[in-house]
C-alpha cells in the first residue's frame, strides 16, 4: 500500500495550479485534502504522473456570504463548514450534512471541493449540492465556467470537469424565509459512506409547499434530485399523505446497486426511510407550516 | 506455591507497567527497527483464486531502481522444507477416544507450482524501500493458468469437485466424530425434536498492529535474531531451526511491542521463515511490515462454520439428545490442523447436562485464506449453536428460554462434573468449579428481570417499537497445555528476574506476572523485573495463545520461585546462623522471626550465592540463585459465563440497536481486576463485530471482495453499546492461585445473544436468526414477511 512514482508540485497562487494543470497533460491530478485520493494512491487505483497540492493556494479557501448566495471556496475544510455559524444560518442543510461526512480526523483535512470534484455516489456534499441547484465555479488558464449541479455529476467519480479545469468554488443559494431543511442517513457504522442519505428543504407558504428540493446519496450513480418527490410535494399542505408519495417516488427513481454492505432493493427500501426522515424534519422546521 | 499474603498485589488492580511507555510514545514495534543496511521486502501475491503458475520472470522487476534481490516459490522450496508436520499434533488420550481421520496438507513457504487463494505469496522482492520494493513487485512478469476455484466448503466436499491438493485426493482433509451415551435412540424416543442449520460467517482477528518480521544476520557468529510480531516466539525459533538447519541457540527470536494479536499471531507462518532465511541470503538485515490489505487478504480467517444441528427434548424442555454435524471451511491450508474443528465439538454441551451426544465433523480445504485461531477458537460457532437451539426448544414449547436454560444447567453440587468427552489436551473433560446456575441469574437480574422485559416488551409493541431480550451461556477450557516455562533468579542486585514463555499482545502481562512475583516473594513489586517474549531469555516456552498464560505462566513461576527461595533461605539462614525454620522473606530481606534487625538483604544474599573467592554459601551447596520450571497442566480449567442483552430494532430501517449489555463472568481468582475487566469488555465488542459488522466476503471464483476497513468493518466506540461485566471468582481448584483464563471470554457469546435478542424482538414474524452476521436488510425484510 505505496503509491507508485509521481511528480509533485505544490503552487502557492491560483494562476500558477492551473499554469500546472494545463502543462501536466491528462493524467494530473489536484490534491486537496487527501481523504479519497490518499487511499486510492496507496492502493495503486489512481496513478497519476502529477500531482499539483493546492492546500497552499490562499485564495481558495473561505466561507463569503454574497447576498443571495454563499460560496465556499475549495479547499474549505469540511470542519470549518461545520463550525460556521454564517453556513448554519445561510445553508443549513450542508452544515447538516457535514456532520455526516466521515469522522472528525476527516473532516478537519477533507474538503468541500475535493468531495464534490471527486463525486463519490454515496457523499454527503453532491447531495446538497444537487438538492440545492448549487453551482460549480470552475476555472482553466482558457477561462471560467459556471456549471449547475443538474450538468455537473455525470456518473460515478465522473464530472463535467475538463482534465484542465479546476474547481475553485460552490455557489449554494441561502435558504429562503420560512424554509425548513434537514438531512437524514443511514450508513452501516458512523461515519461510513452513507447506504442512503436524503436532503431535504421545503419552503412552505400560506400552508402550502412552494418550493421543494429532495437529493440523495448512496442510491444512484451521481447525486440523484427527486423532480417527482418534490412534484408530489408541491402546492400540498405537506401532510402525511404527500409526504408518503414523495416518499414513493424517491424509491421508485432511486437507481441503486448491490454491494456486500446492502441489496439494491434494501437501499431502495432505506432511500424511502430516510426520505420520510428528512421530509418530516424538514416540515418541521418550515415557518408557515400548515 | 505460597499463598499471596492478605496485603499482597494479587486481586488488586495495579496499574499497567507498559502504559507508561505506550502512553508517552515509547513503545516500539517492528515497524520502529531501523537496522544499519536494512532492506524492505515486499510479496507478490495471487489475484487469483486458483491457478497454475505457468511462469515468473524478475528481469523488469530486478532492473526497477532500489532493487536488490528477488525470489519465486519454485526457488524458495528447494531451499527450505514447505510447512506441515510441525504444527498442533493429536495428543494420545484423544486421538484414542475421537474417530478421525487427518490428512493435513503441506504449505510450501510460498506457492511454487499452483496458487490456492488470492493473497498466497508466490514471490518475494527486497529493495531499497518498501515504496521500491512494490514498484518491483508490480514489474515481475507472472503467467497463471487459472483453476476452477472451489469456494463453497460443502461443494468442496462433494465427490466432484476439483481437488485442490492433488495429493491429497480430497479436500474433505480431516473428519472427526465423538460420541457419548446412545444419541439414535435417545432421539428416536423423544417427544421433541427439531432440526437446525445454523452458520457462521468468516471474520478475523484485525489487531491496530498488523503482523510482521525484521531479521539480522551475523556472518561471524553464524546467528539470527529476528524481531517478529507473534504470540509465539519459542515456536517461531523452532521451526526456524528446523527450516535453517541451525541450531536453536544460534536463533534469537523476539517480539518487541505488539499491537494486538487475538490469536492471529498465534501461530508460524510463512514470513516468519522467509524474512529470516533472506536476512541470511543476503546478508542485509530483512524488514517486512504487513500492510492492512495484506493482512485482511493473508493472515489467517477464522469462524466459518455450517452446523446442521438436531436436538431431542421433553415437554418440560429437558435435553435428552444433542447431535451436531458440521462442515469447517478450513482455506486453502489448515495452519493448525484440526484443533479449532475439535474445539468447537467439545464446547457444544456447554453447561449443560445432556446424556446423549454426537459430533461429527469435516474439515474441508477451499481456494480461500486459511482459516485458524481467532479470540474464542472454535467456541462462539459452538455457543451459537447450542444458544440458539435454547430459544427454540423454549419457543416450542412455549417456555421463557431462561427457564430451558435453567432446567438443563449443571449445579454447583455436581462440581466437579464429567462431561463425558475428551478435552483436545486428550484429558476427560471434567468442570472443574463454578455456579452456572447463579451466573445466569445474575445476567437476568442485571439486565433488570424476565418478567419487568415482558411488559416493556409489549408495551412497545403497542407503540411499533420491536425490543428483544437475548441470552447466551457457555463454559470455556483456558489454561491449556502442554506448558509453559518460567525462569526466575536474583540478581547481583537483589532485584527478582522473572522470564517466561508468555507473549503479550497488549494484556498487561509484565503487570500481571510482576504482581504474581511480587506475592511469591512478598517483595516490593519495583523489585521485580519481568522479561517476556524472548527466546534469549528461557530455553523452552510456549507462547500466549488459548488463554493460557495467567495459568500456565503463573504456576512456571511460582514453581521456580519455589526453588530459588529454598537456596536464598539456605544461604540466609547460614549467614544469620540460625535455622531456616526461623526465617521469614518480607520486603526483600530474610529476617529472624521477631528479630527484625537480625537480617540480610536479597543483595547480600546473591553475593553470599555467588561462585568464587568472595562465596559465602554453606559448604557443599550449589552457587546462585537461579532455577527454571516447566509447567505441564494436568488439563483445562473451565471458565464460564452467562450473558443477557436488550436490542431495539428500528423497523423502516432494520437497524439494530443494542440498549444494554451484560456478561456475568466467572474465570475463576483475579490476579488484577481492573486488566480483567478490560480484557472481557475488549473481547464482547469483538463479539459484538461478529454479530453485525465484520464479515470476509467472497464473490463466486473467490475474489475477496472485503479487503480494506471501508468493506471490512469494525465496530467503533460509535457502535459500542453500554457494556457491563459482573465477575464472579469461583477459584478452581486444579492450581494453588485458584486463576482460571480469561482472553477469549468475552468474544464468545455475543454473536448468538444478539441473533436470539432480534429472534425475540420479531417474534410475532417468526423470523429465526440462524444465520451470522445479523444484516439489517435481513431485519428489514423480516417486517414484510
Amino acid at each position: 500500500m505505496k503509491p507508485p512514482r509521481f511528480d509533485y508540485h505544490a503552487p502557492e497562487s491560483l494562476d500558477e495550479a492551473l499554469d500546472l494543470l494545463a502543462d501536466s497533460g491528462p493524467d494530473a491530478r489536484i490534491l486537496a485534502g487527501g481523504q479519497s485520493l490518499v487511499p486510492a494512491l496507496n492502493f495503486r487505483l489512481a496513478r497519476p504522473s502529477v500531482l499539483i497540492d493546492i492546500n497552499g493556494v490562499a485564495e481558495l479557501a473561505g466561507i463569503e456570504d454574497a447576498g443571495e448566495r454563499l460560496v465556499i471556496g475549495a479547499t474549505t475544510r469540511q470542519r470549518a463548514i461545520e463550525t460556521s455559524e454564517t453556513v448554519a444560518r445561510r445553508v443549513p442543510l450542508l452544515h447538516e450534512a457535514t456532520r455526516y461526512v466521515a469522522h472528525l480526523p476527516i473532516r478537519t483535512r477533507g474538503t468541500l471541493g475535493g468531495s464534490v470534484a471527486n463525486a463519490d455516489p454515496a457523499a454527503e456534499d453532491p447531495a446538497v449540492a444537487a438538492a440545492l441547484e448549487a453551482t460549480m465555479v470552475c476555472r482553466s488558464r482558457r477561462g471560467e465556467r459556471r456549471i449547475a449541479a443538474a450538468g455537473f455529476f455525470i456518473d460515478v467519480l465522473t464530472t463535467a470537469l475538463e482534465p484542465d479545469e479546476m474547481l475553485i468554488a460552490v455557489e449554494f443559494p441561502g435558504i429562503p424565509d420560512g424554509a425548513g431543511a434537514a438531512f437524514a442517513e443511514i450508513s452501516r457504522r458512523d461515519g461510513d459512506f452513507a447506504l442512503a442519505g436524503v436532503a431535504a428543504q421545503i419552503a412552505i407558504s400560506n400552508g402550502r409547499v412552494a418550493d421543494a428540493r429532495i437529493a440523495a446519496c448512496g442510491v444512484g450513480p451521481a447525486p440523484l434530485r427527486f423532480r417527482d418527490a418534490e412534484d408530489a410535494l408541491l402546492d400540498s399542505a405537506c401532510g402525511p399523505e404527500a409526504i408518503e408519495a414523495a416518499c414513493d417516488a424517491v424509491a421508485a427513481s432511486s437507481d441503486p446497486h448491490d454491494d456486500v454492505h446492502a441489496s439494491a432493493a434494501y437501499r431502495r427500501q432505506l432511500a424511502a426511510a430516510m426520505a420520510r426522515r428528512a421530509l418530516n424534519g424538514a416540515r418541521a422546521r418550515a415557518g408557515g407550516a400548515a | 506455591m505460597t499463598a499471596a499474603s492478605p496485603a499482597g498485589y494479587i486481586g488488586r488492580s495495579v496499574p499497567r507497567r507498559e502504559d507508561r511507555r505506550l502512553l508517552l510514545g515509547q513503545g516500539s514495534y517492528v515497524a520502529d527497527l531501523v537496522l544499519p543496511g536494512m532492506v524492505h521486502a515486499a510479496f507478490a501475491r495471487s489475484q487469483l483464486a486458483h491457478a497454475r503458475i505457468v511462469s515468473v520472470d524478475f528481469a523488469r522487476a530486478l532492473a526497477e531502481p532500489g532493487a536488490v534481490f528477488a525470489l519465486g516459490g519454485a526457488e524458495l522450496a528447494r531451499e527450505m522444507p514447505p510447512i506441515g508436520g510441525m504444527q498442533v499434533t493429536a495428543p494420545k488420550g484423544w486421538a484414542e477416544r475421537v474417530d478421525h481421520r487427518i490428512t493435513l496438507p503441506p504449505q510450501n513457504l510460498m506457492a511454487s507450482d499452483r496458487v490456492r487463494y488470492v493473497g498466497e505469496a508466490f514471490a518475494v522482492v527486497c529493495a531499497d524501500s518498501r515504496y521500491a520494493a512494490e514498484d518491483a513487485v508490480e514489474a515481475i512478469d507472472a503467467g497463471f493458468e487459472p483453476l476452477p476455484a472451489v469456494v463453497d466448503p460443502e461443494a468442496a466436499s462433494a465427490p466432484d469437485a476439483a481437488v485442490i491438493h492433488p495429493d491429497l485426493g480430497t479436500n474433505a482433509v480431516a473428519e472427526l466424530h465423538v460420541e457419548k451415551g446412545d444419541v439414535a435412540a435417545a432421539m428416536a424416543s423423544a417427544p421433541h425434536r427439531i432440526r437446525r442449520r445454523i452458520r457462521h460467517h468468516r471474520y478475523a482477528a484485525m489487531p491496530l498492529e498488523c503482523r510482521g518480521v525484521a531479521a539480522e544476520y551475523d556472518r561471524r557468529t553464524d546467528s539470527l535474531t529476528v524481531w517478529s510480531s507473534t504470540q509465539v516466539v519459542h515456536w517461531v525459533r523452532k521451526e526456524l531451526a528446523f527450516a535453517l538447519g541451525m541450531a536453536e541457540e544460534k536463533i534469537r527470536v523476539l517480539a518487541p511491542d505488539v499491537g494486538g494479536g487475538f490469536g492471529g499471531k498465534g501461530h508460524v507462518y510463512p514470513e516468519d521463515l522467509i524474512i529470516p532465511w533472506l536476512a541470511r541470503r543476503i546478508g542485509r538485515p530483512v524488514r517486512w511490515v504487513e500492510d492492512r490489505h495484506e493482512h485482511i487478504l493473508n493472515a489467517a480467517h477464522s469462524r466459518d462454520n455450517i452446523h446442521d444441528a438436531e436436538i431431542g427434548f421433553d415437554d418440560t424442555g429437558r435435553i435428552l439428545a444433542f447431535r451436531d454435524d458440521f462442515i469447517v471451511d478450513s482455506g486453502a491450508y489448515s495452519p493448525v490442523g484440526a484443533g479449532v474443528a475439535y474445539n468447537t465439538t467439545a464446547h457444544l454441551l456447554g453447561p449443560y447436562h445432556i446424556e446423549n451426544f454426537a459430533g461429527g465433523t469435516v474439515v474441508a480445504i477451499t481456494n480461500k485464506t486459511p482459516n485458524a485461531p481467532y479470540r474464542g477458537a472454535g467456541r462462539p460457532e459452538a455457543v451459537q449453536v447450542t444458544e440458539r437451539l435454547m430459544d427454540i426448544v423454549a419457543d416450542t414449547l412455549g417456555m421463557e428460554p431462561a427457564d430451558v436454560r435453567l432446567r438443563n444447567m449443571i449445579g454447583p453440587e455436581r462440581m466437579p462434573y464429567d462431561v463425558g468427552l475428551p478435552y483436545r489436551d486428550g484429558v476427560p473433560m471434567t468442570y472443574d468449579s463454578g455456579d452456572y446456575p447463579a451466573s445466569l441469574r445474575r445476567a437476568i437480574d442485571e439486565i433488570g428481570g424476565i418478567e419487568a422485559f415482558r411488559e416493556r416488551q409489549e408495551k412497545a409493541r403497542a407503540e411499533g417499537r420491536w425490543l428483544g431480550l437475548g441470552l447466551g451461556c457457555y463454559t470455556e477450557g483456558t489454561g491449556v497445555g502442554p506448558f509453559e516455562g518460567a525462569t526466575v533468579k536474583v540478581d547481583a542486585s537483589g532485584k527478582i528476574v522473572v522470564s517466561t514463555g508468555a507473549c503479550p499482545i497488549g494484556q498487561g502481562h509484565e503487570t500481571v506476572f510482576a504482581q504474581v512475583t511480587a506475592d511469591a516473594w512478598n517483595v516490593p513489586i519495583e523489585d521485580v523485573v519481568v522479561l517476556l517474549a524472548d527466546t534469549s531469555t528461557l530455553t523452552m516456552g510456549y507462547g500466549s495463545i488459548a488463554s493460557r498464560s495467567t495459568v500456565t505462566s503463573s504456576m512456571a513461576i511460582g514453581d521456580a520461585s519455589d526453588k530459588v527461595k529454598a537456596k536464598v533461605l539456605a544461604v540466609a539462614a547460614h549467614l544469620l546462623e540460625a535455622s531456616e525454620a526461623d526465617l521469614e522473606l518480607r520486603d526483600g530481606r530474610v529476617a529472624v522471626k521477631g528479630v527484625p534487625d537480625m537480617a540480610v538483604s536479597l543483595r547480600e544474599i546473591a553475593a553470599a550465592a555467588a561462585p568464587g573467592w568472595l562465596s559465602r554459601r554453606p559448604e557443599g551447596s550449589e552457587a546462585g540463585l537461579e532455577a527454571t520450571s516447566y509447567y505441564e497442566p494436568p488439563t483445562v480449567t473451565w471458565a464460564y459465563a452467562s450473558n443477557a442483552a436488550i436490542v431495539e430494532i428500528e423497523p423502516d430501517t432494520g437497524r439494530v440497536r443494542i440498549e444494554r449489555y451484560v456478561e456475568v463472568h466467572d474465570a475463576g481468582r483475579l490476579v488484577n481486576p481492573g486488566l480483567a475487566d478490560g480484557q472481557v469488555k475488549g473481547g464482547l465488542v469483538q463479539g459484538l463485530g461478529g454479530a453485525l459488522y465484520e464479515s470476509i466476503e467472497y464473490d463466486e471464483a473467490g475474489q475477496l471482495l472485503t479487503g480494506s476497513f471501508a468493506d471490512y468493518l469494525l465496530p467503533t466506540a460509535a457502535e459500542t453499546p453500554p457494556i457491563e461485566v459482573v465477575h464472579m471468582e469461583t477459584p478452581t481448584p486444579l492450581n494453588p492461585l485458584g486463576v482460571k483464563g480469561l482472553g477469549e471470554g468475552g468474544a464468545i457469546a455475543p454473536p448468538v445473544v444478539i441473533a436470539n435478542a432480534v429472534t425475540d424482538a420479531l417474534k410475532p414474524f417468526g423470523v429465526e436468526f440462524n444465520t451470522l452476521p445479523i444484516r439489517w436488510q435481513d431485519v428489514r425484510a423480516a417486517f414484510d414477511s
